[in-house]
């Protein structure tokens, strides 16, 4: 099989297959490398909400991105199941962030405020303004069963949803090898060189050239962005989650660190460490974790836990993703950002059919890696 | 399926498992006693019932609910004894094809 | 604020022994096992006397008391019932301390070295209808016999290989039970493989002429022992109804109540997985085990194991490698020097040599079922969520390099057992797709808790290093 294709993707995560998958669809050859069993791995780690609520209050451009990839969503994942058979299990009937006093609701209220004027006045269009409502504990209760006595209520967003991330993983998976794209595993990436008439690239299956390359590596991408001459100043955080086995259905929305999954397992999260690349747990946030949720909602004291972990959250300085085409080196691309699943719709659909036509969006100028640059010192 | 030596002399311990006042002896895992009983099955799932596999506590098939005060959910029979009183019942696992997280 | 020196886990042969020597000699010392009594299960009992089962168990049951008595007199703390469902980089163990009703009661303890003596396991291999109650293992039998009295009756069929499940069938046979079949899937004369390492065998001759006479033995008492076993099904609706085979050219079916399945057994890894430590493919033994050091150290600091959890060897020499660990942790806690250490160490070492010398001769002669590695692909492999062989080679074909993804895709592996069950099936499922050598695949990873507790008892941890729960 010839090693050469019109676009290699470094990163078999969900950020990498999601522009794999939306690169094929756009009638590109794709190759994506991919590294082994054990590597890091957010996507497989990661807590699986489509989350719309509290994001980009400080940048209104990553409110409207998001909310964006929210509205590409019920018909991404519907194509991906009808494509592959492999069902990302997505669900929108809206999101909770549960608030434990009257101060948090109130400062709750002010941020979803800020967020939905950064996203219009209309509900109806794509990007358009948040849905979204505070809901008092009276409220909350006809939505939730057993709440504990401490919470105080909650805000709603018709806009969330979650899914299944290790399904979503695998229909991206299943749907880029259907549209026709090369898959490599255990091939990580040793070096880039970029040439008169693309890139080539030393994997530990050999080498692999394109007219261009798409760094979509998480953590990875740091090592490899020097040699296309981009800069991705990205480092890991920690999240701890925990995970029940499965329970009849009682919680049905999802809160940011709370959900119940279709087949019945509650997943609790999640913390943020900065503790390099520790993928471990660690008993005082288990702890914690565990604790807030039974004061939350006291039944789950006796619900057995099955596993916990701790996953990398890929991290930009300003918590932003990082979406760069390289000026040195036309052709090379870096996609990066810590919500994967999130995003996942806007990348096969919005960012992906941009990077095919040769450029990153302008919707997404803000996001490029030269808002990190170091002015010289005078 | 299994039977007692002749020469276990001690005391018997009442219990109930799915409402079935079952008797054992003092010192018994849950899942010996309801071996002995010829209750095979302790745990139910979409695939059909199961019962304890290892006796050791690495399968995890022998799953009971313990009801009532200091009891919980999913517990290996096999690794708890059985005392007067107790109240216990299968453990019904979810059935699913839906993985959550985390490999 | 509790603390130990030294942390024991588990109350077999070699944690006793380990614990034992270890607080003799002046290290403070705390053995914690999830059993209600000491002995791991190749000395369990059920607390009382059955003058039956002083005949069945013989000098195994003594010795096994003797060793008990030495560790309650050595001023070990012991702690029965508590599990470890966490350990820490840095000494910080979490544990699960259950009362009778299952009631549990977490805390955790601080520890300067840990002695992880978890043990062994029987060998898992999936064949059709293993899922099936009435199906168990050989090893839980005996389980059931020494701990409470109780023998296996009705139609009862044995199958697999290796020196237990001979040593249940003559168990059972002399409790008064009956056996309808012993199917032993090793050939009835020695292989190429197990002649050729008989020289270097030890008491090898030995051995051997025990598992002849356990065959004669059977025959004697009217036992139909079939050989070079194939084919292994459990057969049944809602619960075992017959079992069927092949020998000898021959398709057997003979209808049973209670299967009793036997594969050699390999060492329980999950606690050295979950901390980290680099593990190595025993190619004879058919198994991972921690990478050690002639004292039993892991490649992660505090950590050591002692007994079978580091490599099949049998309970004289986990007692043996338990005192190994033991002088090492003195020396490393201060009561010890190295040189006393090394001094007391060289006539273990020897012994621990003569003990081992008999393994590579028995693992050639009871050596996994050729079915073990290639179950048909209606074969349930996860048994927590009844992921079949199918969907597993479907998985590898997709791209599946090793059983970590294979989770993410199927589910295999995450249910409650995490693994311990599937996890040897599936690495050679993986292996064989890709046509690979078998120890290239990795173990699948562990998550804690590596024993079940409740979100309630995570959340009232009491922990080491402060006066209260928070």
């Amino acid at each position: 099989m010839s090693n050469t294709s019109d676009i290699v993707v470094v990163g078999g995560g969900l950020v990498g297959t999601a522009v794999a998958y939306g690169l094929v669809r756009a009638g590109a050859s794709v190759t994506l490398l991919d590294e082994g069993d054990v590597a890091h791995r957010a996507s497989r780690g990661n807590f699986g909400l489509v989350w719309v609520q509290g994001k980009g209050a400080d940048q209104p451009a990553y409110a409207r991105w998001t909310r964006r990839s929210a509205d590409l969503w019920p018909e991404f994942a519907a194509r991906l199941k009808r494509e592959t058979g492999v069902d990302p299990c997505y669900r929108k009937e809206g999101g909770l962030h549960i608030c434990l006093d009257p101060e948090e609701m109130r400062a709750r209220e002010a941020t979803l405020e800020t967020i939905a004027g950064h996203t219009g006045t209309d509900q109806s269009g794509a990007g358009g303004r948040i849905d979204f409502a505070m809901l008092d504990r009276r409220h909350l209760a006809e939505l939730v069963q057993g709440l504990g006595a401490d919470v105080a209520g909650a805000s709603f967003c018709a806009d969330d949803g979650h899914c299944n991330p290790l399904f979503l993983l695998h229909a991206l998976h299943a749907a880029f090898a259907a549209g026709g794209g090369r898959s490599v595993g255990e091939a990580p990436v040793e070096r880039i060189e970029p040439g008169s008439s693309g890139f080539l690239l030393h994997t530990a299956k050999g080498e692999f050239s394109a007219g261009r390359v798409v760094l979509a590596a998480g953590l990875g991408s740091a090592r490899l962005a020097p040699m296309v001459g981009l800069t991705v100043p990205v480092r890991p955080q920690r999240g701890q989650v925990v995970v029940t086995t499965r329970q009849p259905p009682r919680l049905r929305l999802p809160t940011h660190w709370l959900r119940q999954t279709a087949e019945g397992s509650l997943m609790l999260g999640d913390s943020q460490e900065e503790v390099g690349h520790d993928e471990g747990v660690t008993l005082p946030v288990l702890q914690t974790i565990a604790a807030r949720a039974v004061r939350c909602l006291p039944w789950l004291a006796e619900v057995p836990v099955l596993r916990s972990w701790g996953a990398l959250r890929v991290m930009s300085p300003d918590g932003l993703p990082i979406y760069a085409q390289s000026a040195a080196f036309e052709g090379a691309f870096v996609v990066t950002c810590h919500s994967g699943v999130t995003l996942a719709a806007a990348h096969a659909g919005a960012l992906a059919p941009a990077i095919a036509e040769g450029a990153v969006p302008g919707e997404l100028q803000c996001f490029g890696q030269e808002r990190f640059d170091v002015p010289q010192a005078a | 399926m299994f039977r007692r030596l002749p020469d276990d002399e001690r005391d018997r311990v009442v219990l109930t498992f799915e409402d079935e006042r079952i008797e054992a002896r003092r010192g018994d895992t849950l899942a010996a006693a309801l071996l002995a009983h010829g209750r095979m099955v302790t745990r139910e799932t979409a695939g059909g019932g199961r019962g304890p596999f290892c006796m050791m506590g690495v399968c995890f098939e022998c799953l009971v609910d313990v009801h009532g005060r200091g009891g919980g959910r999913g517990l290996q029979a096999c690794m708890i004894e059985v005392c007067d009183g107790m109240k216990a019942g299968r453990h019904r696992t979810q059935s699913s094809d839906e993985p959550e997280g985390a490999a | 604020m509790k603390r130990t020196q030294l942390l024991v886990v588990g109350g077999g042969p070699a944690g006793l022994a380990a614990a034992a020597l270890a607080a003799q000699r002046g290290v403070e010392t705390m053995l914690v096992d999830e059993q209600p009594r000491p002995g791991g299960q190749i000395y369990r009992s059920g607390g009382f006397t059955s003058s039956t089962l002083d005949r069945l168990l013989g000098e195994s049951r003594r010795h096994g008391a003797e060793l008990v008595t030495a560790f309650e007199h050595s001023g070990a703390v012991y702690r029965p019932r508590t599990s470890v469902w966490h350990l820490d980089p840095d000494g910080e163990a979490g544990l699960l301390v259950r009362d009778a009703q299952g009631a549990g009661a977490s805390e955790t303890i601080r520890a300067e070295r840990i002695v992880l003596a978890t043990g062994a396991m029987e060998r898992p291999v999936a064949f059709a209808g293993w899922t099936l109650p009435g199906v168990m293992n050989a090893g839980a039998a005996q389980i059931l016999l020494k701990s409470s009295a109780l023998v296996p009756e009705g139609r009862v069929v044995l199958a697999g290989s290796g020196p237990l499940l001979l040593l249940v069938a003559t168990q059972i046979l002399e409790a008064g039970g009956r056996i309808a079949a012993l199917l032993e899937t090793a050939p009835r004369n020695m292989n190429a493989a197990a002649l050729r390492r008989l020289p270097r065998a030890g008491r090898g001759w030995r051995e051997i002429a025990r598992g002849i006479g356990f065959y004669r033995y059977l025959q004697r008492r009217g036992v139909p022992v079939h050989f070079d076993v194939d084919g292994l099904v459990a057969e049944g609706t809602g619960a075992l109804g017959a079992v069927c085979w092949q020998s000898g050219g021959v398709t057997h079916r003979l209808p049973a109540d209670l299967l009793l399945v036997h594969f050699g057994v390999i060492p329980v890894t999950h606690a050295t997985r979950a901390i980290g430590a680099d593990h190595v493919w025993d190619q004879a033994q058919q198994a991972w085990r921690p990478r050690l050091d002639e004292f039993g150290a892991t490649s992660v600091s505090r950590y050591a194991v002692a007994g079978d959890a580091g490599g099949i060897g049998g309970a004289q020499a986990a007692e043996v490698s338990g005192r190994l660990v033991a002088l090492d942790a003195a020396a490393r806690l201060g009561p010890m020097s190295r040189d006393e250490r090394d001094r007391l160490a060289a006539p273990l070492h020897k012994k621990w040599n003569a003990a081992t010398a008999v393994r590579p001769l028995l693992d050639a002669l009871y050596p996994p079922p050729a079915f073990a590695a290639d179950p048909a692909d209606d074969i349930v492999v996860c048994r927590c969520e009844g992921v079949t062989a199918a969907r597993i080679r479907e998985a590898a074909r997709r791209g599946c390099t090793g059983p970590n993804q294979l989770k993410a895709f199927t589910r295999c592996g995450m249910g409650p057992c995490q693994g311990r069950q599937c996890g040897p099936v599936v690495q050679a499922l993986i292996a064989a797709v890709h046509g690979r050598p078998i120890e290239t695949i990795p173990p699948m990873r562990v998550r804690p808790p590596l024993r079940a507790l409740s979100v309630g008892d995570l959340a009232r941890i009491a922990r080491a290093d402060s006066d209260e729960a928070y």
